[in-house]
Order: C-alpha cells, then structure tokens, then sequence
C-alpha cells in the first residue's frame, strides 16, 4: 500500500478519476483546501479497512434479507395463525426468535462493526492494524451468528429472550470473533496519530468493552429462577443500548457533521451525553419487568434511572439536531444525512418514549403488548437501522472507487422504508394501546384484547412487506455497486435528486479533514 | 477527552458497578429464597415439556407471573388468587417470566384447565377449540395414523369436527404430551410463607391509593 495507486475514493467523486498518483494527491489535495498529508492520510485509513468492511457489509445485508423475511413470516402468522404450520421450524416461536438475531446480531452488528472499522482509521490518522485478525473476528462472529440462528430454528434454545443462541455452540466463535475486532480495534487506537480522541472514538471503545462483560453475564450458566428474568433483562436492555446505540450514536457523531461540513455543537454536551448515558442506560433493564415478582427496589432503581436518561438522550439530541439546525436544506442532496438525520431524530423519540413507558401508569397499559414491539422497531430500524443505511451510503462508494450507480434506487429504498416503517409502528402501537386497555380491563373478555389488536396486526405484515421491498431494493444496488469494475466512475454527476453534494462544497472541503479536531478544540 | 485508558477505565468500572447492583447483589439476596411446601420439583416429564415450551417459543406470546392485584388487573381477570413471588419461580432455570401476552397468562393455567386432553387438542389445533385464537397451531407434535395401526399406548386425540368415518386418527407424540403435561402441573396457588412474601417484593405495595 503505497502512495502510488491508492484508491482514492474522495478523488474519484470530485473528479472522475480511478486512482491518484503520487502528484496527483498533491492538486487533489490542494485544489480541496486539504495539506497533502492529511489527504494521504485518509486514503491510507480507508485502504487499510477496505476489505474487512466491504466483508461486513455484504454479510450485513445478507442477514437484512434473510431477517425481513423471518420477520414478515412472523408477523403474517400472528394474523393468520395456520400459515405454515406443518414444520416445526416455521413455527412462531421459532421464526421470530430466527428474525430478533438475524437483525440484530446479523445485519445491524455486522453493519455497525464495519462503520467501526472504517471509522477508527479515519478517526485516530492512523491505518486499521490487524486488518486480517478483524477480518477472521468477522467471519467467525457471522459464523456463530449462523450457528444460533440455525440451532433456534432446529429447536435448540437457551430459552432467554435476546440470548437464545445456545451458548456452547453458538457462543465460542461470537467471543474469539467479537474479541478479534475489538483487538484490531483497540491496537489501532493504541497507534494514532491524532492528538485527540473524537466523541465517536469513545463509544467505539465503549461498545467493544461492555459488549463483551454483557454477554458473559446474559451467558453465565447457573442463573435460575426470578435471578435469572434479572440477568434476562439486564442483558437484553444493555445490549441495545451499550452495543447498538454506543456504535450508532458514534456513527452519528461522524456522518452529521462530516456531510454537513461544520463541527458539533459542543465538546461539552459530547461528554456529558457519553457518561450520563453509561450511568443511567446501565440500570434500565428492569423496566422490562415492572410489576413481576422480583424486590420492589430493583424494579424502582430501573424506573428512576430511564427517567434519567432524558439527560444523556437531551445531551446528544442538542449536539446532533442543533448541528444540523439552518441546514436542513442539505438532506435533499446527501443519502447519508438524510438517513442518519432521521435516525438521530428517532434516536430521541425512542429513548423519550422509552423513559414514559417506564413510567409505572404507562407500563399499566403498554406492559404485556404490542407496543414494546413498536417501541423496539422505532429503536432497532427507524434509529439503528436508518444510521447504518446511511453509514454504508457513505462507505461503500469510498471502499469500492465509485459513486452509488442510480439516484432511482436511492429514492426508492429511502421512500420504501419511510413508508414501511412509519405504517409498521403506527399500527403496531395502535394495536398495542387497544390490547392494553382491554387487558386491564377486567370486564372486557380477554378474546377482545386479541381482536382489537387484530387491525394492527395486519398493518404491520402491511409495513413489513414494504420495509422488505425497500431492503431487496438495497440489497440490489449494493450487489450492483459491488460489481461494478473498481474505481470506474459510471456516471459523471453526483447520485441524487441530480444535485452538488454538499459534501463537495468549499466549505464542505475546509473541514473535511477531521471532524476531531474541529470537535475538541 | 484525549486518553484511552480513563474512557476505557470509565466505562468499565460504570459497567461493573451496575452489574453489582442488578445482577450480583440481588444474587446474594434471593440465593436463600426457599421452595414453598406447597411447591413440588418438576418431574421428569415436566421438564421435557419445559424444554417443549421453552423450543416452540410459548414465551413469546404467554406469561407466566401474577401481578400485585394494587397494581392491576390480573387477578381480577382470573388468572391466580394472589401475586406470584420469588419462590413460586426457585425451579425454573432458566425463568419463563414473559413480556407479552399476545395469550393468556399460563402460571396458574394448570388450575383453570387441568384437562390433558383439553390441550392436548387445544395444542394440534387452538381454533378446534377457541374460534378467536390466532395461536400456532403445532400439527408436528402429533401423528396421523391408520386406526387399524393403532397401538395401546397411543394416545389417540378427538379433534371437534373431524370426519367421524376417518379412516386415521391423530396421535399425541410424546412431546406433545410432556408439553400438556407440563401446562397442567403450573398452578402457583398454595399458601406463600410471610418470609417469602415480604413486603419488599410486592411491587404495588406503595403503589398509590387505587
């Protein structure tokens, strides 16, 4: 990896070039307000990441559409209960379990840990090391991915929700694969060469230390009775929010004020935003709990802290929005603002309708339904999901040479999901508040929690079906992107709705270099 | 922030320090939970429609857990006499506690419908018995056979509305039957000692004046 053919992503959607020589860094550079070094820099970073993160982003949408469809089975069974009844591995139970990890440790980790590893290089100015350990560490933590999900299927379950992947089987390649990436990641960290260490390097790190303590605590193998609904939900809480969000809000940290050229809000609000989250995420589990049979105090300690994190969630939603604030205009032109925009924005209704829903009056109602499966969909897609799409928008182009094919696909996998999303929790929360309220209820028959709920319940396959359209859309255009000879630009004009990406604008250019810096000083 | 050590240091230490609070020190606390006399150990069977349960995703749709009658309305719909507590759940490994009811509650189930038959039929096919449900129906649990083939130790189900002049019948295999098994065995409706039902683990308790 020389300074002679680098790939030269940036360069190629500037100017239509394949791959810079050594003079050219220099106009290029030059011609962008950018000291060659730095423009070096990067090239070298995203060179030294390519092929772990194109990797995972494969696998990444793989599991997208093996997930959706697991997810449309599940959700079309729960208003026609005799479709596909005859083999024990379409059964509800089975199939669901199939879709929670098929899109969560399948497609938004594997997506999540690529943008990690595309991220660090870039963050710290210094190449991935261990690029080949990341590698092996992804391809065996999608093997153990495969290994849970296969064995659910079959009818081998450790029986907990969010960690039903058997751990004997499933659990040994997880823990030498997610340890392989975190190593590569830690080591490149340990080699940086910028002097400071950007918000979404922090969360990086953080993902890759708790995960690991999260997992062997879900894992431990002599929990038993109301201890082990503790552990349950200990885990499973924590997992969204100290693995998925850690990597998602760090994400958001880059792409926001990276696309948009200008730098966060506040360096003060980013480390408030990081701490309160680690206290206060920390002691939520048991929200999931509310009313069980376990000491009255664990179950308050939870409530308290999600009201709580209305500070790290206000924190980060100022530093995020008010970054984009008088510059909205920009999500007409950049896929990836406009995904990781949005996300951020659902990033704060979820968390602020998590903390109400903790609340023991609302948990009355909402407890026992639907709603925690919207809830779960506004945080697993409309935040997590939407960051990762808009991640790989970014990526992608930079990894394989060239510019995303079609602004046609691009709209159409954005307008697809939108739509697919927001009918699917609309209607899942509707069914959700009118299975509630018939449930508490004690004159209603119970069969009329059942019935009310039904509309929904179709409005959500409606939903799904739709999400799963705009994802084989993706799905299309990534396989096409990938194809594509490297580097060969197919189509002089910047990808969508035809316009300047701002990415691409002096002032864009000017603070291209590290959002780290213009962060932290 | 600029050094790796104390974000690393910090976050493991917040970590640690929750998982202290949450998972090891109610550890200590219920590890000398006690089984109630009225509470018998699952048998043989029970666990094997435990693992049933546990295999097909039953959790996904049923809980298992009465809530304070001060908080809301389960006991009211029927569903158990009293809250459950800790002790009714000192066998269950791992616990079935539940998040949704898509279902009915099932931890008192054994004393509602203690019929075998009545699920074992509810179980090959849940609308045969209940037109609204929108349950899984588990066919693969059970058996068409020749009812010339017929063993003695078959257990031989009578779906409603089947053709009478069949030729076949259906026969629970022994998953099924561990499954329905296990169903009837879960009644948490005996007498909970005062120890066990500390005032500490009633979550309505300072509820409010409802």
């Amino acid at each position: 990896m020389g300074r002679r053919t680098v790939s030269a992503p940036d360069a190629t959607q500037a100017f239509g070039a394949t791959a810079l020589e050594a003079g050219e860094v220099s106009a290029v550079a030059t011609s962008r307000g950018l000291a060659p070094e730095d423009l070096d820099v990067r090239l070298r970073a995203d060179a030294s990441s390519r092929t772990v993160v194109l990797v995972l982003f494969s696998v990444a949408v793989l599991w997208l559409l093996v997930g959706s469809i697991f997810g449309d089975i599940a959700s079309i069974k729960l208003h026609w209960p005799d479709f596909l009844v005859q083999q024990a591995w379409l059964t509800f139970g089975r199939v669901r379990t199939a879709h929670l990890h098929a899109v969560n440790y399948g497609w938004a980790t594997a997506a999540l840990i690529g943008t990690s590893l595309w991220l660090m290089p870039r963050l710290v100015h210094a190449e991935l090391k261990g690029a080949g350990m990341a590698l092996v560490g992804g391809v065996l933590f999608t093997i153990g991915i495969t290994v849970g999900i296969v064995a659910v299927l079959m009818g081998y379950t450790d029986g907990m929700e969010w960690l039903e992947a058997p751990r004997y089987a499933a659990g040994p390649f997880l823990v030498l694969g997610g340890g392989l990436v975190g190593l590569s990641l830690f080591r490149t960290v340990a080699a940086r060469k910028a002097p400071h260490l950007y918000v979404s390097v922090w969360y990086i790190l953080g993902a890759f230390i708790w995960f690991p303590m999260l997992y062997i605590t879900g894992k431990w193998p002599t929990w038993s009775g109301v201890e082990s609904a503790a552990v349950n939900w200990f885990f499973a809480h924590n997992v969204l929010g100290f693995w998925l969000t850690a990597m998602s809000v760090g994400a958001a940290y880059y792409f926001i004020p990276k696309v948009l050229g200008r730098p966060v809000y506040s360096y003060q609000l980013s480390v408030v935003g990081f701490w309160s989250l680690a206290m206060f995420y920390s002691l939520n589990g048991m929200h999931h709990l509310v009313g069980g049979p376990l000491p009255t105090w664990m179950i308050t300690t939870s409530i308290v802290a999600s009201v709580f994190m209305f500070i790290p969630v206000v924190a980060t939603g100022i530093n995020l929005h008010m970054t984009v604030v008088g510059r909205f205009g920009a999500l007409r032109y950049s896929p990836t603002l406009r995904f990781v925009v949005l996300g951020a924005l659902a990033y704060t209704a979820v968390s602020v309708q998590g903390s109400f829903t903790a609340l023991r009056e609302v948990n009355r109602v909402t407890h026992f339904t639907h709603w925690t499966v919207a809830h779960s969909h506004v945080g697993g897609y409309a935040f997590v999901t939407f960051v990762c799409f808009g991640a790989m928008y970014y990526i992608v182009p930079r990894a394989v040479g060239h510019e995303w094919p079609s602004a046609k696909l691009i709209r159409w996998h954005f307008n697809t999901v939108l739509a697919g999303i927001s009918i699917y929790v609309i209607a899942l929360t509707a069914a959700g508040v009118a299975q509630g309220m018939a449930l508490l209820d004690p004159a209603t028959p119970f069969e009329q929690s059942v019935i009310r709920a039904m509309p929904g319940l179709y409005g959500r396959t409606l939903g799904g079906l739709i999400l799963t359209v705009g994802h084989f859309v993706f799905a299309y255009h990534f396989w096409i992107m990938l194809r594509m000879p490297r580097g060969v630009p197919r189509r002089s004009r910047p990808p969508f709705h035809d316009a300047q990406p701002v990415l691409y604008t002096r002032e864009a250019a000017a603070a291209h270099g590290a959002p780290a810096q213009e962060a932290t000083s | 922030m600029t050094r790796i050590s104390l974000i690393a240091l910090g976050a493991f230490a917040i970590m640690a320090s929750a998982i202290c609070l949450l998972v090891l020190l109610p550890q200590a606390m219920l590890g000398s939970v006690q089984a109630p006399p009225g509470l018998a150990p699952y048998t043989a069977v029970q666990l094997q429609g435990r693992a049933v349960y546990m295999r097909e995703g039953c959790i996904y749709c049923h809980s298992q857990q009465v809530r304070d009658p001060s908080f809301t309305t389960d006991v009211d719909r029927g569903w158990g006499t009293r809250a459950t507590v800790p002790a009714d759940y000192v066998y269950d490994r791992p616990h079935l506690l539940g998040t949704m009811r898509s279902g009915p509650d099932l931890i008192n189930v054994g004393q509602r419908l203690p019929d075998l038959d009545w699920h074992l039929i509810h179980l090959y096919n849940p609308r045969s018995l209940v037109q609204w449900s929108n349950m899984a129906a588990f066919p693969y649990l059970f058996e068409e056979k020749a009812i010339a083939q017929l063993s003695p130790t078959d257990r031989v189900i009578n779906i409603p509305g089947r053709d009478a002049a069949s030729t076949t019948a259906i026969v629970a295999l022994p998953d099924a039957i561990a499954l329905a098994e296990y169903l009837v065995s879960l009644k948490r409706q005996y007498p909970v000692p005062a120890a066990s039902q500390a005032s500490d683990q009633r979550v309505g308790g300072s509820h409010d004046a409802r």
